[in-house]
């Protein structure tokens, strides 16, 4: 009899579990919320730390999973032991469910000392992407900008708004952003605001350092703790550089907020589940942290992606295929 | 003002029937509004306030000074609640914003170490015989005055509109640190983006000026003025505001708290005879008002009897965009009709056209 697996989730780590379970002759089915699969690699311009288009890597996905069922504009609601609930009111059954929900964006709004959607020139690092994409990065009224400045971990490591992961991806993210827009606009000052860098990946370390000595980009160590409007609508910030110890206050053209990952809208529902568990971070919790990395605590429930905790896109594509081994190996248990 | 997600911050405000304490120290600098305030809310909204002469300073400025320590305002406060419990009311509502930020402190304390309270009451019970029930709402006035601000509107005569230009008057909030950077949840709008000023600006035809230095300290700050060496830092402060709102042309500026109104209002003339800045219109400082008193010109009171003329810098430019008729003549006497004196002259005030008044000077 044909085993049925429900993937939730149709972003790299979801595209990826299927493209490795349709390699071991099983097809799955994904249901993705939105209209689309690739999930937030639909958003994605670049990816670092190689600068590789995001739709090379999205493109190659969907060559390999394209075999797969997808449901698209659909919401898994409840996972229980028989499958899945949809937000249509039906039952899908299952005999193994992949959760790979993938994270949230952190919402820089409410650190609204920061004037995202309040002051005009206050962007996220979603919204440059998003203007890579289209072609063209300016200011609200078009000008060029001649001053940026980017701020590390809004919505990370952050008691204030409950946020007290580290996000992980966004530092090197900033890096990578101001490294693009300093090759945009050469003339331009770039400066990132951070409290550390975290270059955790193979050559993140590498980017950091040729983003100083090659993009002559001014790394400030200290928080930026307010933004406020200028009367010609730049943004003017006050911050401490904590290297020298001094209150520091500037104007810039662009002020960009580097977000970071906040745990899944559904997870708090998902984790209703018998064996599904969150973390305090609001994550979802796998069995163990080293040798059960994908599996949850009921043997029929998987997990891939930045379900689990903050992760960039190859560690979730990996996570994706040895979810699939996992899933593999059960099914032939039945 | 920019931000419109104020509504996602409310707090309760009660409605009626106010246990009213003063302030120490506005009766000095703007004497007028703490009876503007009881006049507004008994005569024009039709609200039940209560105030008593037994009721003593909440020793805020001592508590920030380091020379009141903690049990002793504890106690005060406490006596504070007594007097209240006593009147029969449960809704209290401080003048000062200090004296908030002491109530809502104090509250606070109790509330996460319920020992100190237990103490407190029995330290109030051995010296006073006393006892208290915590307000059941606690508010600043300016809450209370947000709170009414459409009655207010429905009663309006003279509404923030230039009756030159017909445009709205723009108008700097201020809002005194005490009141919500203490405790956010406490204040309306979050301590950021407070709104219980923009709100009554809003409602009554002004515009809310946001500039770059909106957030920054007006320049009182306890430890910058009360110790004598540090004015330095007082006024330097108020300089870097006045110098960030000055290209936004403000036709005034308002403050819930009594030292930002003085030191806003005060500075402006220090500032000037330093160094012969102004930062108003045609070359005079900019009126500072509290909201009792822009509550006041609102509704139609006379400028005089709202104590404006106890003000540094002159408030009649505003008057007459506002179209509020005053008379020159009067500014100088007293609630019995007594001449008060002449201030002298001052730089602040004197770059512009003479007013009327300025010319019987």
């Amino acid at each position: 009899m044909t085993k049925k697996v429900i993937i939730i989730g149709g972003g790299p780590a979801g595209m990826q579990t299927a493209a490795s379970l349709l390699e071991m002759g099983i097809k799955p089915t994904i249901i993705e919320k939105s209209d689309r699969i690739g999930g937030k690699l639909n958003d994605w311009h670049k990816l670092f730390p190689s600068f590789t288009p995001a739709h090379e890597v999205l493109e190659s996905l969907k060559q390999k999973m394209k075999e797969a069922r997808v449901i698209t504009g659909t919401t898994v609601e409840q996972i229980n032991n028989e499958g899945v609930s949809l937000n249509d009111g039906s039952i899908m059954e299952a005999d193994a469910v992949v959760v790979a929900s993938g994270f949230n964006l952190f919402r820089a709004e409410l650190k609204e000392e920061l004037g995202y959607t309040i002051y005009d020139n206050v962007y996220t690092t979603v919204d440059i992407e998003r203007m890579l994409n289209e072609g063209e990065v300016a200011m609200k009224d078009g000008r060029t900008p001649q001053r940026i400045a980017f701020l590390h971990c809004v919505g990370s490591r952050d008691e204030k708004v409950n946020q007290r992961h580290c996000s992980k991806v966004c530092c090197v993210t900033g890096v990578k952003q101001a490294m693009e827009l300093k090759g945009m606009f050469p003339q331009a000052e770039v400066y990132n605001f951070y409290m550390d860098i975290r270059m955790f990946g193979p050559g993140y370390e590498e980017m950091y350092r040729r983003a100083q000595e090659e993009f002559n980009i001014h790394f400030v160590r200290g928080r930026i703790s307010e933004a406020s409007e200028t009367i010609d609508r730049r943004v003017q910030i006050k911050a401490e550089d904590t290297l020298i110890g001094r209150p520091l206050k500037m104007t810039v053209d662009m002020l960009i907020l580097i977000v970071g990952m906040t745990p899944g809208e559904s997870n708090r529902e998902f984790s209703k589940t018998n064996g599904i568990e969150l973390q305090p971070s609001g994550f979802v919790a796998p069995a163990d942290n080293f040798t059960r990395n994908t599996c949850s605590n009921a043997k029929n429930i998987f997990y891939a992606g930045t379900v689990t905790a903050p992760k960039n896109i190859g560690e979730s594509i990996n996570e994706g295929a040895v979810a699939a081994q996992q899933v593999a190996k059960y099914l032939k248990g039945l | 003002m920019k931000r419109n997600s104020w509504q996602e911050y409310q707090k309760e405000i009660a409605d009626d029937n106010y246990y009213y304490v003063r302030s120490c120290i506005r009766q000095n600098f703007f004497p007028g509004s703490e009876k503007a305030f009881l006049d507004i809310m008994r005569n024009d909204v039709g609200k039940n306030v209560i105030e008593e002469a037994t009721h003593t300073s909440c020793t805020g400025i001592g508590y920030h000074s380091d020379i009141v320590p903690m049990e002793t305002i504890m106690t005060v406060v406490a006596r504070q609640f007594a007097l209240m419990t006593e009147a029969g009311f449960e809704n209290f509502t401080s003048s000062c914003i200090t004296s908030f930020g002491i109530y809502t402190e104090m509250l606070e304390t109790w509330n996460e170490f319920p020992e100190t309270e237990e103490r407190t009451r029995e330290y109030l019970y051995k010296a006073t015989g006393r006892e208290f029930k915590k307000p059941k709402n606690l508010a600043h006035t300016s809450d209370v005055m947000f709170k009414h601000r459409e009655a207010i509107a429905a009663k309006m005569k003279k509404p923030l509109i230039n009756v030159f230009t017909g445009k709205p008057l723009r108008v700097v909030e201020h809002i005194g640190c005490h009141y919500a950077k203490l405790f956010p949840k406490k204040g309306v709008g979050g301590s950021e983006f407070p709104y219980v000023l923009a709100g009554m600006i809003e409602s009554w035809g002004g515009e809310v000026v946001d500039y770059p230095e909106r957030r920054h300290c007006c320049g009182f700050g306890f430890r910058n003025y009360i110790v004598q060496a540090n004015r330095g830092f007082s006024v330097a402060n108020s300089h870097k505001k006045l110098e960030s709102m000055k290209p936004y042309k403000p036709d005034f500026i308002v403050t819930n708290c009594p030292g930002c109104s003085m030191f806003l209002d005060k500075w402006q003339y220090t500032i000037a005879e330093m160094e012969g800045n102004t930062y108003g219109q045609d070359g005079r400082g900019i009126p500072v008002l509290t909201y009792e008193e822009m509550a006041g010109l609102v509704l139609g009171y006379d400028p005089w009897q709202l104590g404006m003329q106890m003000h540094q810098v002159d408030v009649e430019p505003l008057l007459d965009k506002m179209g509020v008729v005053y008379d020159p003549a009067a500014k100088y006497l007293g609630p019995n009709g007594k001449f008060i004196g002449n201030p002298e002259l001052a730089s602040v005030n004197l770059n512009c056209t003479p007013t009327p008044t300025m010319r019987t000077l």
